[in-house]
């Protein structure tokens, strides 16, 4: 076992005076953890193959289970760390590239926790949004510069399609194939209740869902799995596909294996056969190739949809923000570098792209100096934790949010990080049935609803506080927002003052 | 310390407005007695009126009132105005000596028409032209600013108390068809004279009691049309967006309302198709155009008024009939001190606007003075 240098990275600790020998975590982990040993008639554990996932920490019973970060150490090294050398020993095993999946979990300063909001005191009073109207309803689209009118007040104005939302939050783009079908049915449901819009990622769209369809952005990306007449004709928005935070610049792969029956109908390939998204499209090599597909788009769904493109928070963000805007898209979903993902190299999970809050307030700048800002929403993504985030986004410029994790965390994501397996215990990163079927989708949707309504009302009372009534007067107003603990050129690239200022 | 335009200062505040609908003039101490009830609602750290009617000799001339901190500032803008205009008149604007008044800048009028060749090179109207012009003096110019720039109209302002901001001015020996006046409680402030009200671009002003929590978001937005918010007062800002709104996208003041005010989605969806429509469409162009936090605003254009609150009404604001005369302010006292039995007194609801207009068609026709009764 030890041969691949390898030690376990955690360790499985079992009360066994509470143990009663039932063997749930034996039937509950997919990785094969626990056993029971006929002879000594207890349940033991293979620490090497535990990914704290949690799922019979949950389960048991007897509440006899722990799971702690192995205290096996390094000598300790500064600069050799145990991620260091365990992941050179895993590619001097194995000479392939390092697979991660969620988010990138490298200590990089999170901007969101050195941003802190406003609130009034005297001179302007809060507002309590209990007793108060409070509005969160949002549009995403693009927007004309003026109205216009006739002589009796009717309006000229083409108002451009638009997307309704009741909280200033979408669920992000997670296909189906990364995820299991009852996330993607606890997903749909809830955004249909709540007023709000999934999005399908690039993996097609489940013809069980298609009645979701008016909560429903589908996506185009490199691979154009799923992309035909009706997909395109039963969602309410078209997202092109450029990036996404986890992996700029890179491509996808869903493994033979993943693609059942059901994924193959769905992303319209044989079964079996690995999915594969080149890196670039290859119709888009440059900034017009983008407005050709945006106008393709807009022409197939008779300029009724609003078509967004989404990218990877990169350096050069601003720009190509800017150059997205006058392509003609209806909005820009911008997903910063932590930004989650099924199934991403470790190397650029963690090193490329650069963090959502900077890209948000760089683009929004962009745009606002090129007096073009108000003509297109932002949709800002890449880890968005919890309200606050959202305040702290949509105060930097956001006109939404998409959460992907969050969502994902809801419905009982534990954070492993082992979505590239597709053994997640929780049914929701995998296509195994019987993975599958743990999670409840009856329970799923309602976790979600729950979750956006408890955000809600938690932005509610912080735009209160600020004595704002209507979340369109948050937007860009990064008067609300000072900073702690940042360098003045941070101060300066976010666009807001220090604390105390 | 950071002198007010470098920072954001907050402020509470008295307002008041008189309209004679009848297009009539009247003197300023009328509006003088009526802000000056509400001596308690400011500080002393700013008072102004704007008064509407008051230069008939000079009526289709932009008269410029101007503030210089020194000679020098003087010079630099008189030779900018040289360039860009013929000057029909230029005056020390007259004062008189007030004990509360002190550290007064020079203050000149000019009252101006754009060079016609600098004009047509220019390519804009001249409203455009003269906005552009305010801008870069104020901005560019160190000392100079221009605080009022309207037609047969001026604004008076000053730090101290408003009733000793109008002996200042001599504000008596004005008569107008439409006043407003201001009392300015700021929380803190290094007192100076352009950050009192009313705010002024060409014939639209402002006054204002309130703090936008909107501010940053509605700044931003008047940005992008090309607008600079040098003072960083939430009254610029409302200023801009009326400007905005009524000159530039040519609103009904009725709308424009609806836009700073504008009414909640679950209302908008009580309406009518038509104008479920013309909500529905108002509100998503001019999100950014809502004014957010608690305002009472009078907002003075042409040929009338418009006060109004913020929509769940976090200021005050009354208003009264009687006759021709609108009267409208903060507090009722301040009205039944200038009109003492009104026809009509009411109190405006949440985002409800009083609007109040000359009822003649050609109001630059009409200049009788008449005896107001008060
Ligand atoms: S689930 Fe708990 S009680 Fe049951 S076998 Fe496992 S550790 Fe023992
Ligand atoms: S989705 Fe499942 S596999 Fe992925 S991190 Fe969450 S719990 Fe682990």
């Amino acid at each position: 076992m030890s041969l691949n240098y390898l030690t376990p990275e955690f360790k499985v600790l079992r009360d066994y005076d509470r143990c009663i020998n039932c063997k749930v975590c034996m039937r509950q982990c997919a990785n094969e953890v626990h056993s029971y040993d006929e002879d000594l008639d207890k349940m033991i554990a293979d620490d090497y193959k535990c990914v704290n996932c949690q799922r019979c920490v949950v389960m048991c019973p007897t509440h006899a289970l722990t799971i702690i970060k192995h205290p096996q150490v390094f000598r300790e090294n500064a600069n050799w760390t145990y991620d260091a050398i365990r992941d050179i020993y895993r590619q001097a095993e194995t000479g392939g590239v390092l697979l991660s999946a969620m988010g990138n979990d490298r200590p990089y300063p999170i901007y969101w926790d050195k941003m802190v909001i406003n609130a009034s005191q005297v001179t302007n009073p809060s507002i309590d949004p209990l007793r108060e109207p409070m509005e969160l309803k949002i549009f995403i689209g693009r927007k004309p510069d003026k109205i216009e009118l006739d002589e009796n007040l009717n309006v000229k104005t083409k108002m451009p399609p638009q997307l309704k939302l009741n909280f200033p939050i979408m669920f992000s783009a997670m296909s189906y194939g990364s995820i299991s079908y009852n996330a993607h049915a606890s997903l749909a449901r809830a955004a249909k209740e709540l007023g709000i819009y999934y999005n399908t990622g690039e993996g097609g769209l489940h013809k069980d869902f298609r009645k979701y369809g008016e909560n429903t952005i589908v996506q185009v990306a490199s691979g154009r799995f799923g992309v035909d007449r009706e997909y395109l004709k039963t969602a309410a928005a078209v997202e092109i596909k450029i990036g996404q935070g986890a992996k700029p610049g890179i491509g996808g792969h869903l493994p033979g294996e993943k693609v059942s029956e059901d994924i193959s109908e769905t992303r319209m390939i044989p079964v079996g056969s690995d999915a594969i998204s080149p890196a670039p499209h290859h119709d888009i090599y440059s900034i017009e190739d983008l407005s050709q597909l945006i106008y393709s788009l807009k022409e197939a769904t008779d300029y009724k949809k609003p078509v967004g493109v989404k990218i990877a928070a990169v350096n050069n963000v601003a720009a190509i923000a800017s150059g997205i805007a006058r392509a003609g898209a209806d909005y820009i979903a911008i997903d910063g570098f932590r930004g989650g993902t099924g199934a991403a190299p470790k190397r650029i999970r963690d090193n490329v792209g650069i963090p959502i809050e900077f890209a948000i307030a760089s683009v929004d700048s962009r745009l606002r100096s090129e007096g073009i800002r108000h003509t297109i929403s932002l949709v800002a993504a890449g880890s968005i934790r919890n309200s606050a985030d959202i305040i702290k986004a949509i105060a930097l410029g956001a006109d939404a949010v998409y959460i992907g994790s969050a969502a994902l965390i809801a419905i009982g994501c534990h954070m492993c990080q082992q979505c590239n397996t597709g053994k997640c215990n929780w049914g929701i990163a995998t296509q195994d049935p019987n993975l599958v079927k743990r999670l409840n989708p009856e329970i799923g949707y309602k976790r979600l609803i729950n979750l956006i309504t408890a955000w809600g009302h938690e932005i509610q009372e912080m735009l209160g506080g600020m004595g704002i009534n209507d979340i369109e007067s948050l937007k860009g107003n990064r008067l609300m927002l000072r900073g702690i603990g940042m360098t003045q050129k941070e101060l300066d690239i976010l666009g807001i003052l220090a604390a105390g200022e | 310390m950071l002198k007010e335009g470098n920072i954001r200062i907050p402020s509470g505040c008295a307002i008041s407005g008189i309209i004679d609908k009848s297009g009539a003039v009247f003197s300023g101490q009328i509006i003088a007695d009526s802000i000056a009830t509400m001596h308690d609602r400011s500080n002393g750290l700013g008072g102004g009126f704007a008064a509407y009617g008051i230069y008939p000799d000079f009526k289709e001339h932009y008269a410029f009132h101007m503030f210089y901190d020194d000679a020098k500032a003087k010079q630099d803008t008189e030779d900018l105005l040289k360039a860009n205009f013929v000057i029909a008149y230029e005056e020390k604007i007259p004062t008189r000596k007030t004990q509360s008044i002190k550290n007064a800048p020079l203050i000149h009028r000019y009252f101006v028409l754009p060079k016609l060749e600098v004009l047509n090179a220019s390519e804009m109207n001249d409203e455009d032209f003269i906005v552009k012009f305010i801008f870069n003096v104020n901005k560019n110019i160190d000392g100079a600013y221009i605080f009022s720039s309207g037609k047969n109209m001026g604004v008076f302002k000053a730090v101290g108390y408003p009733e000793d901001v109008a002996e200042f001015y001599k504000l008596e020996t004005y008569n107008g068809y439409m006043w407003t006046a201001h009392g300015r409680f700021p929380t803190n402030t290094p007192g100076w004279w352009g950050g009192a009200h009313p705010f002024n671009l060409l014939n639209i002003s402002v006054v204002h009691n309130g703090e936008l929590s909107s501010y940053d978001t509605n700044r931003k937005y008047l940005e992008e049309f090309g607008y600079s918010c040098t003072l960083m007062t939430d009254t610029e800002v409302a200023a801009y967006i009326f400007d905005l709104l009524l000159r530039k996208h040519k609103l009904p003041v009725t709308l424009a309302a609806k836009v700073i005010a504008s009414p909640l989605w679950n209302q908008v969806e009580r309406l009518s198709p038509k104008e479920r429509e013309l909500y529905y469409n108002l509100k998503i162009i001019y999100s950014k155009a809502l004014l957010n936090g608690p305002f009472s605003i009078i907002v003075t254009y042409d040929n009338g008024f418009i006060a109004i609150n913020d929509r769940i009404k976090l200021r005050p604001l009354t208003a009264a009939s009687q006759g021709d005369m609108i009267y409208v302010a903060s507090e009722e006292s301040a009205i039944r001190r200038v009109c003492k039995n009104p026809d009509k007194v009411w109190i405006p609801k949440g985002g409800e606007p009083v609007i109040a207009e000359i009822e003649q068609q050609n109001i630059s026709e009409i200049y009788d003075k008449k005896e107001v009764t008060a």
